[in-house]
């Protein structure tokens, strides 16, 4: 058998000038709305590119042409220097081209090897397992990108960054020659992201190209060699790495300048602290947590995945009780053993995964802002007001800057930013002054994360208190005023944001790994 | 109001299918049996028929909005009535007045509610506080009740309900029959508590994504609870209607009601993963099926025949539910 390793080398030289993909003035509809609007893109083998743009403009759409999921109306395609006039996916694989989603198109149940293998066992058409064959595949595979890895474990039992090698791996001994990922990142801790991108520059040595779907504009400044911006179904600015920064790039990607100012609080110390813990715990999870929050102010929490992060986040919430320590509001102590005492408490909290624990899809944009305060509206019979309850979710939307045509369409019609706002609202409604907020801008683009931003900095203003548990590194220091490490549990670190540098805060969650 | 219908047929596109759906069968049916089918007499029969069926549907329907299903309805309905009946025969003194039997009347109304209700808060307790799948939860139950009520009646049917008491289930006011009226005034309380209150939103956000509900704050357990138990309530009443309806109680009494509520459940907009459904589209789906039910007795179709035709129907439903789901997804 040849092995796909062999054949990419033996490419290596020739294959280094000629261009992977490069598509030509693509077009492409769905119902009458140009989504591509001829849009030209290449990739070189060996090349480490990125497509960048925000939410809905495109970028998405362009991948499944180039992976030959959806026919383009217009334009030129050519693979290897190939012109394909109806382009399936099988070519697109045959082509070498990979693409790696965001869910990794994984099997959770099962083994890693069995994972590796599956694509073997399902072309050459045996009917029969040899699982010598199957662990030989994985093994290799796995060698091919330099891991080492359990290959009798559960996919569904690994973290997400082992997840991602293991799809990796598998593209890789597809004979990739170029491997596309989405969002590659967006649920990976800095640490992982930098083994990723040396893992990545590794394949580059080998001849693959990798093209990156990504919104996050440091990342791209890091790893990639060349830059495709895309806004509202058009390429706006494509060229080499070295003649972007992030500010040109921001533009480009949302249209407008955005400003960097840092979150100040001014706020007087004084004053009972809003929410303090002191020694809280929860055997297993984290232990001796002392937390300040004071009105108006902005504190980060970050640390890495399974460091007790998301973990104490619930506690406060009320999911996953604390089970030793004290919490008090303005120096009163309460008690939080449920998601009901913490919300009497004027807590809230938008979760991390907003599609599986924040929002209700197929219900309106309505019963999303307002699922938990419905009693609000209550008229004297004990029956629901429709005319204030639309009145209201009209207001909401707007003051929360929702934009949709309507609120009774379902959420799911949403875009990610403003679906996060929608649950931004939903919990700003219930009058609490305490918000907690998990990954608050996860997989939402750059124009929404920075109107996010902007709320919560005006909800701070009327004396609302933000915690912010997140990894993104960047937002924290922007927009918090003190940033809390926690390893393994406990707080190791507390920094000012105002003097603060990213990479001292990188090198200090480095160093407590 | 123009505005508003158009609306709500752009809304409820499967409201507006269901009702062309049934105003085909009917004429289907009138055309097929000219003469007997749009008769006085056979909508009289009609009015007597289907509303045991549409209370049975609106409980199933409060199952299947959370996204759950209660296969034990009719199980618990036989238990109720079976209880009612033993009641009147075994406590009633015979030669009773009108007075007593009243009362005992009132008392069996309040019986079949109790009975009902805590069956449903048994199913409750099972599928919220022991994460018991409420297909296996309600599956086991439902052996469970029919079980309780074979033993206490060693299989055989309770008879010896008091005249009054068959009022229930064959009387009528003007032109009304009393189980239509009694259908008719739950479709009204149900529309009203699903649509205009907090609990009635909830149940749909609950069906729509259990987690994120949890995350609102709302109490799924205690939701869920009451949603099985007022399922249950409905079932004593249809046991109710049933036992006076038939002048009987019977364990293994209408057992193909299960697979019908289901049936007017999905044809009436309700989908089986939660979340949707409204009382309107119950009313027509049960139209529907009674229409199709009365025209195929009068067709003289076995009532084997029919059960074979609503498990067809069923199935072919779920198809195309599934095509016409595919088809707004793109």
């Amino acid at each position: 058998m040849l092995s796909p390793l062999g054949l990419i080398l033996i490419k290596d030289e020739d294959a280094m000038s000629s261009e992977i993909v490069k598509a030509e003035d693509i077009e492409k509809s769905f119902g009458g709305i140009k989504v591509l609007d001829r849009v030209s893109m290449a990739v070189s083998a060996g090349e480490i590119c990125c497509l960048a743009g925000e939410n809905g403009c495109g970028k998405s759409t362009l991948i499944k042409v180039i992976s030959g999921v959806y026919p383009h109306d217009g334009g030129r395609i050519e693979l290897n220097g190939r012109e394909y006039q109806r382009l399936g996916p099988i070519d697109s694989i045959r082509e070498g081209i990979q693409v790696i989603y965001q869910d990794f198109s994984l099997f959770p149940n099962l083994t890693v090897a069995e994972n590796l293998a599956l694509n073997d066992q399902v072309e050459s058409g045996r009917s029969l397992v040899s699982w010598g064959r199957v662990r030989r595949i994985a093994r290799e595979s796995l060698a091919m990108i330099g891991i080492d890895m359990d290959i009798d474990k559960t996919v569904g039992e690994l973290p997400v960054s082992s997840k991602q090698l293991v799809a990796i791996a598998r593209a890789v001994y597809c004979n990739a020659r170029l491997i596309i990922m989405d969002e590659p990142t967006t649920t990976l801790t800095q640490k992982e992201i930098e083994s990723l991108f040396s893992l990545i520059r590794g394949l580059r040595e080998k001849g693959i190209s990798t093209l990156f779907v990504s919104h996050k504009i440091r990342e791209m400044l890091d790893i990639t060699e060349k830059i495709t911006i895309m806004r509202n179904g058009r390429v706006v600015v494509s060229g080499y790495t070295r003649d972007f920064d992030e500010i040109k790039i921001t533009q480009a990607m949302t249209g407008r300048e955005i400003s960097g100012d840092r979150f100040r609080w001014s706020g007087n110390t004084g004053e009972p602290p809003l929410l303090r813990t002191e020694k809280l715990g929860r055997s297993g999870a984290f232990q001796g947590i002392d937390l300040t929050l004071r009105r108006g102010e902005i504190v980060g929490v970050t640390g890495l995945l399974g460091s007790g992060r998301t973990e104490l986040a619930l506690a406060l919430f009320g999911k996953g009780p604390s089970d030793e320590g004290r919490i008090f509001r303005n120096d009163r102590e309460i008690v939080i053993k449920s998601i009901q005492d913490a919300i009497a408490n004027g807590i809230a909290y938008v979760p991390e995964d907003r599609l599986t624990e924040g929002l209700f899809l197929e219900q309106s944009i309505e019963r999303n802002l307002f699922a938990n305060i419905y009693r609000k509206f209550i008229n004297s019979v004990g029956l629901l007001d429709f005319r204030k309850v639309r009145a209201a979710a009209s207001e909401k939307a707007r003051q929360y800057g929702v934009t949709a045509p309507d609120i009774s369409l379902p959420v799911r019609s949403l875009s990610g930013g403003n679906q996060q706002r929608v649950v931004l609202a939903r919990w700003m409604s219930t009058g609490a002054d305490v918000l907690i907020l998990n990954g608050p801008t996860v997989g939402v683009d750059v124009g929404s994360k920075f109107e996010i931003h902007k709320k919560l900095r005006e909800i701070t203003e009327s004396g609302v208190g933000i915690l912010i548990f997140s990894d993104d590194i960047q937002e924290l220091i922007m927009n918090c005023n003190r940033i809390m490490i926690i390893h393994k549990g406990s707080f190791t670190n507390e920094f000012r944001s105002d003097t603060l540098r990213e990479s001292d805060l990188i090198d200090c969650l480095n160093a407590s790994r | 109001m123009k505005g508003g219908l158009g609306k709500l047929v752009r809304s409820e596109n499967n409201l507006f299918q269901l009702t062309i759906i049934t105003v085909c069968t009917f004429a289907l049916m009138c055309w097929l049996l000219p003469g007997t089918f749009l008769t006085v007499r056979n909508f009289r029969s009609m009015s007597f028929q289907f509303p045991e069926l549409g209370i049975l549907s609106i409980a199933m329907m409060l199952a299947m909005l959370t996204g759950g299903i209660d296969l034990s309805l009719v199980g618990i309905a036989n238990l109720a009535s079976i209880l009612v009946a033993l009641s009147f025969v075994k406590l009633m003194p015979p030669g009773s007045s009108s007075g007593v039997v009243i009362a005992f009347m009132a008392g069996a109304v309040l019986l079949a509610i109790l009975a009902g209700s805590l069956c449903g808060l048994l199913n409750g307790f099972l599928i919220s506080k022991f994460n018991v799948p409420p297909i296996l939860a309600t599956l086991g139950s439902m052996q469970l009740y029919t079980g309780i009520a074979i033993v206490i009646t060693k299989g055989a049917a309770v008879i010896g309900f008091p005249p009054q008491y068959s009022v229930i289930g064959n009387g009528s006011v003007g032109i009304f029959s009393i189980p239509l009226i009694i259908f008719i005034s739950l479709l009204a309380v149900f529309a009203v508590l699903l649509r205009k209150t907090n609990y009635g939103i909830n149940l749909y956000l609950i069906g729509a994504n259990m987690k994120a509900a949890i995350f609102a704050g709302i109490k799924t357990d205690k939701a869920l609870m009451i949603s099985y138990m007022v399922g249950g309530c409905l079932a004593g009443l249809a046991g109710l209607v049933m036992s006076s309806r038939t002048n009987g109680a019977k364990a293994d009494y209408g057992t193909s009601y299960i697979l019908q509520s289901i049936l007017v459940s999905v044809l009436g907009g309700v989908k089986p993963s939660g979340g949707s459904g409204n009382v309107a589209g119950i009313l027509i789906a049960v139209l529907a099926l009674q229409f199709l039910s009365s025209g195929f007795s009068m067709l003289r179709f076995s009532n084997f025949a029919k059960e074979f035709v609503w498990g067809c129907f069923l199935l072919a439903i779920m198809i195309i539910n599934y095509f016409t789901s595919e088809r707004n997804k793109t």
